[in-house]
């Protein structure tokens, strides 16, 4: 007989009053002394008491100190009880794992649910805290449920049959009906595109299904479809008049400048999922980057984890495998009052934990190193995060096949569809609302990242017995988007009956246009050699469809024909936008002197959240899995000091070159003039690969745009401003753009109206090569007696500077100009990298050159004596092409001669300050203020 | 002379495989990688190996408590096996969840129960330790180290728990401590990463043949992977391999 139980699994672990949970807590007023978390357990099966005992004793208690009771028998005494759980069909490995666990041991299980239980004592607490606790802190409502007491359990219904497909009318109907379905069905299609759906339909002489008008919305999505990088744009200046027009952003700046640079080491450019560029004789690297912020503002954990799990997936989709990832995230402030937060948005902390714990647990799990990234604290990003999330992969020279036949099987490899993940690429394409989390609730997933790893293996071994035609993979938009993309020259012939689904009932469309993390799709001409590699290696596999030659994407289901669209139509049929860019007035003024305590506000920009160390944070990454790292996210004497980009050899080559990555990201420039912001960051990315050990002559970019509303034409401006920096200095540096992601509509609307758009960003990575790995720089400075060398102009620019940010004020003056002549100094810099003259560098960045070496200081455990002008552009002016030094004596006249724009100005020393000229600071403030945890 | 084969099985969600087997690689051995369905269906048998490596990563997800899974699937598909291999003197190490599979499954430290638990923090961690060798243990996995070794730690379920850990003490089976500057962690965080009790970082079992440690000794095989490269030198972790290769040989 079929029964059911909930436990309880302890020893529980106990958040004290030092615990983030607690403070959490008291962060919405509600003080609590302790939190006591334990595993729920619901179980469904035909056990008797025997086998119950026997699974708990198996699965379930841990030797030494564990146990398990049944919920109900268990009772804390003066403690009040929330119990949470997953909604049912949220991703739930843990679930999964007990039923095929408890098979493996003879017992039926029949359904698994893993929750939590939540036991809270506190001096007093009024049942509306303890609600708001479990609301605000302990479960998140767009994946969990909760409860007070016992939480009823969450397992899959038995659902009705499969909803029949429905026809959505848009023939003979006028444009209020077209915009209606639109809205009704999330689509994000404007009354063009709409038309344009009706128009061919109305050739065909009959009305679309909803699988069909899905499939368009998907396909025609900004996510997939890039309509606003793509359309013709007129650009006016700030009186309206027209002075310019653009024919696409990608086309007239982004791809423009990698075409004009035509340079030798590009492999593949903007043309799939990632870039690819030549690394050595035999290999290729391959670049992507993505933004996951939406579902991030929503559900942070899960948004960030499918966040990374997609990028790697799409390295994955190149026939790479992936080396390491890399994340960028952008925070409103963390002791934000919660009473100045508006409806529906998370607090900033919830979301920072969340992300953060998201990053760390797929790229943990799945095994790949995070070797580096950006936190940026600003009030612009409270209502809408960022997250902003890369991926590298290695593959043998020409190994990536992209051409399906007629005849090819449509081979899926790895998870289940379910109905979560359905709609995410119209949903991220549009703005968000308080009850934007409501709606969108199913189009935020749980990544299964152990399912990606065994996806790794498979595809790397059919890739290497050369099993396949094409690959790609499923990201928004699911079987529609992968199979349509790769069906585009083709035409396809899909049975949705073969694919496996994890519960019954979905609709036809949901099943084909449903997400789920996780999954690859295979051009085969032979599927069995693949699918018995998949059952090696643990992963499920299935053949879905043909390949065919009629240019006809048909999905059937049953006798159905739910989908039967021309490809042509689907893929072009978009109508191109006509935007308008209104061009950002930048006014320059004269800075207002202020006056200031250099050492009290270094000491301030060192503990500003942007700045102040990551340890924690970085420390939750796995950097070191597969070995081959080389710089490291943290180093210096004692592991603790900062490094400004990241190194590492990639697993499987000669091991005489490394590959190294160089991050740019400003939240404050972006404000006053995105040319400057954008020339800036490109210029900060690349100081940061050369220190690296990049060569300049080398490198690639990845551009990451995220912005508000391109509708508004003063967005447009900026963002075409921001393009046409891209270029010109993609041009200069002599760097293609090999890919990217546009990330629009990043806008909370306020229930009055108002929009909120996020601070202009833009995030360049940048990727070269390090031909001379042993000669690497250091992190910290190395050893007293070395000298300093400034490479670059004393002083720097102030307005947009971290100096103003700090004091809260902009006080004007210049802003950090393109300086083309920058690009001299990073070769020099990086000849004397190559040479084994440095012995360790770093950048001055935000808070200039004051911040840059108390961090440089503390990370070596060293003193410095610097001599510097008593001028805040000398001390904390941020600006292009500066390095600081650091070189023996002995190697100072070769170091002189390589870089001759570089000038002396100090000296390591064997004691505890720093001397910044006129003004020192001791090594223990500065780690104080460096390492307290934002 | 032939190199000694060395199993390296991979469940679902084992990640450090590939480094794994790079370090015995490296020792002079010949790694295999093989996944847990190829052996459960007869492809390979332990037999046919001189060492057995279990990686770490996160075997089922962690799905249950770190590597019980994955003890389960050894105890019930390999039981037979491991035990003919045990009586064989076949040396074993567990590494970070490896070494949570073994103790899972009873090899270690083979005399009581014990667990590793969430680490003191409550937070997955990776770090670089020092790891000083236990002078006492005469394993064989420890003849070819005469000084601390470094190597970073990556795990949320490494504070090792026996029930009697004195008894473990009490016939050396205590293989690696976690220290600073060659003294004893004496507990202190972060010498001492995840709260062990004794700073226990790695444990033998009563034959010295079964080693389990924490810590990704197999990251630093090799000087360039040092975090204190050009700072310090010495504290690869190659001997470690080299001795059970040199004992299989």
């Amino acid at each position: 007989m079929t029964s059911q139980w909930a436990l309880v699994v302890g020893p529980g672990h106990r958040h004290g009053p030092e615990s983030a949970l607690i403070s959490a807590a008291e962060l919405f007023g509600i003080n609590v002394d302790t939190i006591t978390e334990f595993r729920l357990v619901h179980l469904r099966g035909e056990l008797g008491a025997d086998e119950l005992d026997r699974l708990s004793r198996a699965l379930l208690i841990d030797p030494v100190d564990g146990w398990c009771e049944p919920a109900d028998a268990l009772e804390h005494d003066d403690a009040v009880v929330v119990e949470t759980g997953l909604r049912p069909g949220v991703t739930d490995r843990e679930g999964a794992e007990l039923v095929r666990a408890a098979a493996q041991l003879g017992l039926p299980v029949t359904a698994a649910t893993i929750g939590r239980r939540w036991v809270v004592t506190a001096a007093s607490l009024a049942d509306t805290d303890l609600e708001r606790l479990a609301q605000r802190v302990l479960h998140n409502e767009v994946i969990e449920r909760w409860s007070l007491g016992a939480l009823a359990p969450g397992f899959v219904s038995d659902q009705p049959e499969t909803p029949a497909t429905n026809h959505e009318t848009v023939l003979g109907v006028d444009n209020d009906a077209l915009e209606a379905i639109s809205q009704r069905r999330r689509l994000g299609m404007n009354l063009a595109e709409m038309q344009a759906v009706q128009s061919h339909f109305a050739e065909l002489g009959r009305n679309p299904t909803d699988a069909e008008v899905e499939t368009i919305a998907q396909t025609w999505s900004e996510h997939c479809a890039h309509k606003t990088f793509r359309a013709s744009i007129t650009v006016q200046n700030d009186a309206g008049e027209t002075i310019d027009t653009v024919d696409g952003l990608l086309k007239s700046y982004l791809r423009k400048a990698t075409d004009t640079i035509d340079a030798p080491w590009v492999r593949s450019a903007f043309v799939d999922n990632a870039g690819i560029v030549a690394f050595d004789d035999d290999f290729d690297i391959a670049l992507k980057a993505e933004t996951h912020n939406h579902p991030s503002a929503l559900e942070p954990f899960g948004g960030a984890n499918t966040g990374v799990g997609g990028v790697v997936r799409d390295i994955i989709g190149v026939s790479a495998k992936p080396i390491a990832v890399t994340d960028i995230l952008c925070f409103g402030p963390s002791d934000l009052d919660p009473d100045e937060l508006p409806a529906g948005v998370l607090h900033p902390r919830r979301i920072r934990d969340g992300v953060i714990a998201g990053v760390g647990d797929y790229g943990n799990k799945i095994g790949v190193p995070n070797i580096g990234g950006a936190i940026i604290y600003d009030p612009a990003y409270t209502t809408t995060p960022l997250v902003f999330a890369g991926c590298i992969g290695v593959l043998p020279r020409d190994s990536h096949p992209t051409e399906p036949r007629p005849g090819d099987a449509i081979v899926v490899l790895g998870g289940a569809v379910g109905r979560d993940g359905v709609g995410g690429a119209t949903f991220s394409s549009q703005t968000m609302q308080a009850e934007t989390a409501e709606v969108a609730g199913s189009s935020v997933q749980i990544g299964d990242p152990i399912v990606e790893k065994g996806l790794i293996d498979v595809v790397m071994a059919a890739r290497d017995a050369g099993l396949y035609t094409a690959i790609t993979d499923c990201g928004a938009g699911g079987l529609s988007s992968s199979i349509g993309e790769m069906a585009n020259e083709l035409g396809a012939d899909v049975d949705l009956d073969l694919v496996p689904r994890k519960y019954p009932g979905l609709a036809g469309w949901e099943t084909w246009l449903s997400e789920a993390q996780e999954r690859m799709v295979l051009a085969a001409p032979d599927p069995g050699p693949i699918l018995a590699l998949a059952e090696r290696w643990g992963i499920d596999g299935s053949v879905v469809g043909t390949f065919s030659d009629d240019g006809v994407l048909r999905v059937r289901q049953g006798d159905e024909t739910i989908v039967d669209l021309d490809c042509h139509f689907l893929h072009e049929g978009c109508p191109r936008h006509e935007l308008v860019a209104r061009r950002q007035r930048v006014t320059a003024s004269e800075r207002t002197p202020v006056a200031l305590d250099v050492v009290e506000t270094t000491l301030a920009l060192l503990a500003h959240p942007t700045i102040a160390s990551k340890e924690s944070t970085v420390r939750t990454y796995d950097h070191e899995v597969m070995g081959g790292t080389l710089i490291r996210p943290f180093g210096g004497a004692k592991g603790d000091g900062a490094a400004d980009g990241a190194a590492t050899i990639p697993p499987g080559t000669s091991g005489k070159n490394a590959m190294a990555v160089g991050i740019g990201v400003n939240a404050v420039i972006g404000g006053h003039d995105a040319y400057a912001m954008a020339w800036h960051v490109i210029d900060e990315a690349v100081r940061n690969a050369i220190i690296a050990g990049a060569d300049p002559g080398e490198l690639s970019l990845l551009d990451n745009f995220a912005w508000g509303n391109p509708t508004d034409p003063e967005t447009l401006g900026q963002i075409e401003a921001a393009c046409r920096a891209c270029h010109d200095a993609a041009l200069v540096f002599n760097a293609p753009f090999v890919s990217g992601k546009d990330s629009l509509y990043n806008v909370f609307v306020h229930p009055d109206g108002t929009p909120d758009p996020v601070a202009p960003t833009l995030v360049i990575t940048a990727v070269g090569i390090c031909r001379a790995p042993d000669n690497l720089p250091l992190t910290g400075v190395v050893a007293p007696g070395n000298e300093i060398w400034l490479v670059g102009p004393d002083a720097a620019a102030l307005r947009g500077s971290h100096l103003d940010v700090v004091l809260g004020h902009d006080y004007g003056g210049e802003l950090p100009a393109p300086e083309p002549g920058a690009l001299a100094r990073h070769q020099e810099m990086a000849a004397a990298i190559r040479a084994g003259l440095v012995a360790s560098a770093h950048d001055p960045s935000e808070g200039g050159i004051a911040v840059a070496a108390a961090e440089w200081a503390l990370a070596g455990r060293c003193g410095l004596d610097l001599d510097l002008d008593d001028d805040h552009a000398v001390l904390f002016g941020e600006g292009p092409g500066r390095y600081l030094v650091e070189v023996a004596p002995a190697d100072a006249g070769a170091f002189a001669k390589i870089v001759p724009s570089a000038r002396r100005i100090g000296s390591v020393t064997s004691g505890d300050t720093v001397r910044l000229g006129a003004h020192e600071l001791s090594l223990d403030a500065v780690e104080q203020a460096w390492k307290q945890t934002p | 002379m032939t190199a000694p084969r060395v199993l390296i099985p991979v469940a679902l969600g084992t990640n450090r495989d590939g480094d794994l087997a790079e370090a015995f690689a490296a020792a002079g051995a010949a790694p295999e990688r093989v996944p847990l369905q190829a052996l459960r269906a007869g492809e390979a048998r332990l037999s046919d190996f001189q060492i057995l490596a279990v990686p770490g990563g996160f075997s089922y997800g962690d799905a249950l408590g770190a590597g019980r899974l994955l003890g389960l699937d050894l105890v019930g598909w390999f039981g037979e096996q491991l035990h003919e291999a045990h009586q064989n003197e076949v040396p074993m190490i567990g590494i970070c969840n490896g070494f949570q599979a073994l103790v899972r499954a009873g090899l270690l430290p083979g005399d009581q129960p014990a667990v590793l638990a969430d680490n003191d923090h409550g937070r997955f961690e990776c770090r670089w330790v020092e790891l000083a060798p236990e002078p006492g243990n005469d394993s064989i996995w420890l003849s070819g180290l005469d000084e601390p070794i470094r190597c970073p730690i990556a795990h949320g379920e490494g504070r090792f728990v026996a029930e009697a850990l004195a008894d473990v003490e009490a016939r050396n089976g205590v293989a690696f401590r976690y220290a600073q500057d060659g003294q004893r962690a004496h507990g202190e965080y972060p010498a001492n990463p995840n709260g062990s009790a004794g700073d226990v970082a790695g444990v033998t079992d009563p034959t010295g043949r079964v080693l389990g440690l924490m810590p990704h000794p197999e990251n630093h095989v090799f000087e360039r992977q040092d975090i204190l490269r050009g700072r310090r030198t010495g504290g690869q972790a190659l001997g470690l391999f080299a001795s059970a290769v040199a004992a299989v040989r």
